[in-house]
This record gives C-alpha cells, structure tokens and sequence, in this order.
C-alpha cells in the first residue's frame, strides 16, 4: 500500500494526464460517424507512432561500443518511422477520397 | 534552457494530436486534422533529435537516427502510396505491428541498460535496484508491444490471404494459461538475481510473442477489424509506457489517447457485431461459430434470375438500394457499382447505398471503397437511415453481403449473430443477392434470407455479375 501511495506521489502529473487522456479519447471518440471509422483508427494508429521519440532516444543516448542498443536503437527507428509516415500518408490517402468528393460537389 | 523550449515542443504536439483526433471526427475538416496531427509528430521528433538533453548530456550517433528515418520514411511512403484501397485494413494492421514492434525494442533496450549496470553487483535483487514503477513501464512495454507487434502480423497475413486460421482443442485454456505464465514470468524477474536477471526476463518476451501468435491465429477474418482495432490500442498503451519510462508527456498524451480512443473503438465494434470484449480477448470466438444453427437449413428452393431480368427488374424501378459488402471489396467492383449507378440514374431510377456499420473488413471499409470509386457521399445511407428507405425501395441489389442483412439476427435466438442490427432488407418489394455460392459468411451460419419468397439469387462474381448488369442495361 506503502509503495502505491509512494509511486502515485512522485508520477502524480503523469497519473493526472493518463486520467484526462482516458476521458478525452473516449469523448472525442464518440462523436465519430461510423463512415470515418476507418480513415480514424488509421489516424490513430499513425499517432501511436510517437513511440518513435522513444527510439530516437534510446539511439541517440548509446554509447559508440554498446551494439545491442545501436542495432536494436537502429531497428526501432526505422519501424517506429514507418509506423508514422506509412500512417499518416495512408490516412491522407483515404481522406483524399472523401475530400474530392465535396469538392466536386461544390462545383 | 533547452530543455523548456523542448517541453514546449511536446506541449504542442500533445495539443495538435488531440485537435487532429477531433478533427478526424468530422468529414470535412478530416483531412485537415490529419495534417495539423503530422505536423505536431514533425515538430516533436525534430525537438527529440536537436533539443533532449539529459542530466546534460545531448543525443549523439546522428549518422544513425538520420539514415534509419530517411529508410524508414521511404519505405513508409512507397507502401503507402502503392498499395490498393482494397488492402487498407491490412495495411493498417501492419503499420500498427510496426509500431509495436518499436516500443518492445525500446523497453528491451532499457532493460539491458539496467541489466548491464546492475549486473555486476553481487546477491542483489532486481527489485532492490530498481523502482516498482520503472520496472512496470519496462515489462508492460515489453509484453504488450510484442503482443501487439505479432499479433498485427498474423493479422496482416490472414486478410491478405497468407495465413489460415488454425485452432485446436483446448486452445481456450491454453491461451490463459501463457498469458499467467507471461505474468508470472514477469513477476519472477523483478525478483531475480541481477546477473542472471536477463533470462527471465527474455522468457517474458518469448512467451510474450507465443501469446500473441496464439492470440490471434484462432480468430476468423470476419473478426479481424476489431482484433485490430484492439491491438491498435494496445499499442497506444506500449507507447504511454515508453513515456512513463522517459518522462514524455507527448509519448504519454499520444499513447494514453489512442489507447482510450481504441479501446472504445473496439467496443463499438464487438456492440455492433454482438460480441464482448470478453470473448474478443480470450481469443475463442472464431473456433464456436462453425456449426451452431446450420441444422435450421432446410433447404427450400432458391430461385435464380438471370442477369437480363435482373436489368429489366432494375431498370422499371423507381428506386434501388445497393448492398455493398465483403463481396465487392474482393471483386474490386466498386467502379463497375457506380458506373451502374450511373446509367440506372440517367435512366431516372433512383440509386442509394445502403451501409451496414461493419460491412466489409472495417467499419467504414465500404464508404472507403465507395469515396475512392467516386460515389457521392449523400447517397451512402447509414443503417438506420437506411432501414427507413427500404420501406420505399423497389428492389434492393445485394452485393457480396452476407451476414449483416441476416434475418436471423432478428428472429433466430438460438443463432450466433442474434441481436446484431442488421438491414432489414425485406422491408423492400424484392431483393436480388448476388453471391458467389451459397457459402456461408464469415459467421458461418446459414441466412434464411435466401430462400424467402422476395428473393432471388444472381450467382457470380461481383464485378463480372456487374459489367454484364450494366451491358444489359445499355440495351434497354
């Protein structure tokens, strides 16, 4: 009980964003028409790709012999860069769909 | 000072990824959001590689950040761009086992840092050398990342065809007890001996990877959109447990909110296919649905028409309801559909599109398919708007659905998919289905409504079925 109390005290502004997240990505969520489920979680999918901060980091912090960490710092960019580009890019991909539809509607 | 301009980087990124999701929510600002969400992730990443300073010290091994995003980057945009509209959902399955990949590497890489450093201590504990909280971002990433990574490679490999479903007796069982054995796994290496902490905890990653794999083989491809959408989620999760790790507000935004958003995405889904969450997570689902409420086939007659008076029945109507699903996707028909949407509207017969929330492989997966084909966007009808068309509609063309325009789901409760909402097709005056056999959908059961008086069945490929509607059209 100790240790829980301990850890919410010294992350207590990390649980506050996790709480207000929580909340926030149910909201925004539930406004979505059922046509923009794909191209969302597509969006979201591509936002999860963050996690490339995580690798840039980890690569740019190992030291010049440790190879454990550079290869795997290494693959983990790549993919966490493919995760971000190839998301975004796809989402952009199917929203052009939509986009040229009302485009052309208004002419 | 570095450092707060970077937290004001991140700031703003949190802020954008939180606008874009909001404005992905509508169709016209969409496309707009997608932007304002990639340039926050630009802003972000270009904070990380010129501003992070730990304790310090700035990132180094430049060369290497920048050759791995520039192939990254590539490699991203020429799939992206190549790959057809059809193949969207695997694509984003795949994308998404890409990034679950990249939080396991992180954490494990971490792990090693602390391997290393501690490893040399004599009769330590791991728990003694590092915090509970740490040590939870670590594992949690670890596991729920390689879950998430193998888990959306299955995914990918069964909707592009690649891989079968494979169950086997007792599989139930099986999953929970690996997904205990993860656990405990976990919970023994936090209290190993530090120099020999790393096998443990390798054998967390292993039966991590083994769960995933078993996680989602059983499950049928009908089931594919919400395993998806949950691994999606998943991931998010992987990602706020990298910014646990690195006390990154952006990593934690981004995950946290994409795993909630996901989660109920999820939800939505399972409600809408009358499935719980429950049942998703055990991984059972797909094995049970194979032989239930088949024993209802009694095989009355089914009446054929042909393609000629299909176009006459079409073509003499005052308003047509197209049924797009699964079928269509397969037959790359959408083009051919709106060209024969087309030609039915010079010949003043009104044409909508009726779009069940899970028809096809994604929610959204029609409209998708649709939009690229150029078809307006106030024709596609949503199903409860629908359900009052068809009350006015003289004949409905099904194409390729199956299972969400199922009677059964209304009237059968013994049946699997009871309850699911489904087109109430026969509200219209008559109905054509088009199949490709008189197979079962993805739920695996039988619809009555092929034998119901109203309907008559057109055998064949959609696209092939299609062209020779629109030929026969042209004639009249």
């Amino acid at each position: 009980m100790e240790t829980v109390i301990h850890f919410l005290q010294q992350n207590i502004e990390m649980v506050y964003i996790v709480v207000l997240m929580i909340f926030l990505g149910i909201e925004i969520i539930g406004r979505v028409p059922s046509i923009l489920h794909t191209p969302l979680m597509s969006g979201a999918n591509a936002i999860h790709g963050v996690v490339i901060i995580g690798a840039i980091i980890v690569m740019g912090k190992a030291e010049s012999g440790n190879y454990v960490a550079l290869v795997l710092g290494f693959l983990a960019v790549v993919l966490g860069t493919l995760n971000v580009v190839g998301g975004f890019v796809v989402t952009d991909r199917m929203l052009e769909m939509f986009k040229s539809r009302t485009s052309k509607k208004e002419k | 000072m570095g450092i707060n301009i970077l937290s004001v980087c991140y700031l703003v990124a949190s802020v954008t990824f939180i606008i874009g999701l909001k404005m992905l929510s509508n169709p016209s600002t969409a496309r707009k959001g997608n932007w304002i969400a990639a340039s926050g992730m630009i802003i972000a990443i270009a904070g990380t590689i010129f501003l992070y300073n730990n304790d310090g010290k700035k990132l180094g091994n430049y060369e290497w950040i920048f050759s791995a995003i520039i192939i990254g980057s590539v490699i991203g945009v020429l799939i992206a761009k190549k790959v057809k509209m059809t193949s969207m959902p695997e694509l984003v399955s795949f994308f998404n086992g890409m990034g679950g990949a990249c939080a396991a590497l992180i954490s494990i890489v971490e792990f090693d840092y602390l391997y290393r450093e501690h490893r040399t201590i004599a009769s330590t504990f791991f728990s003694d050398v590092v915090s509970p909280g740490h040590y939870l971002a670590i594992i949690a990433g670890t596991i729920i990342g390689s879950v998430s990574f193998i888990g959306s490679m299955i995914a990918w490999g069964k909707l592009s065809g690649k891989i079968k479903d494979y169950s086997f007796k007792g599989q139930h069982l099986f999953n929970i007890i690996i997904l205990f054995l993860v656990l405990a796994t976990a919970v023994f290496t936090y209290f190993s001996n530090t120099h020999s902490v790393n096998i443990p905890f390798f054998v967390t990653v292993a039966l991590a990877l083994l769960y995933g794999l078993f996680f989602v083989l059983p499950i049928g491809g009908a089931d594919m959109p919400v395993v998806i959408s949950l691994l999606n989620s998943f991931t998010g999760v992987a990602a706020a447990c990298g910014g646990f790790l690195y006390d990154n507000k952006a990593m934690l935004t981004g995950g946290i909110l994409v795993g909630a958003a996901g989660t109920l995405l999820t939800i939505l889904m399972c409600r809408a296919m009358n499935r719980s969450l429950i049942n998703v997570l055990i991984g059972s689902f797909g094995a049970n649905t194979n032989n239930l409420s088949g024993a209802k086939s009694e095989h009355e007659n089914i009446k054929e028409i042909s393609v000629s008076d299909a176009a006459m029945l079409m073509a003499y109507a005052k308003k047509v309801m197209i049924v797009p699903g699964y079928g269509l996707a397969v037959a790359q028909a959408q083009h051919t559909c709106h060209e024969l949407e087309k030609v039915l509207e010079e010949k003043g017969v009104e044409v909508k599109y009726a779009i069940h929330p899970v028809a096809g492989r994604m929610p959204g997966h029609m409209n998708v398919l649709l939009a690229e084909a150029d078809v307006s966007y106030e024709k596609l009808l949503e199903m409860d708007d629908a359900n009052e068309e068809f009350k006015s509609t003289d004949v409905v063309l099904i194409l390729g659905a199956n299972d969400v325009v199922n009677p059964a789901a209304k009237d059968d409760p013994s049946s699997t998919i009871y309850g699911m909402p489904i087109l109430e097709v026969e509200l219209a005056k008559t109905v054509i289905v088009n199949k490709r056999s008189m197979k079962p959908g993805y739920a695996g059961i039988e619809n009555e409504l092929f034998y119901r008086a109203k309907t008559s069945m057109l055998f064949g490929d959609a696209k092939k079925i299609l062209q020779e509607l629109l030929a026969e059209l042209k004639n009249i």
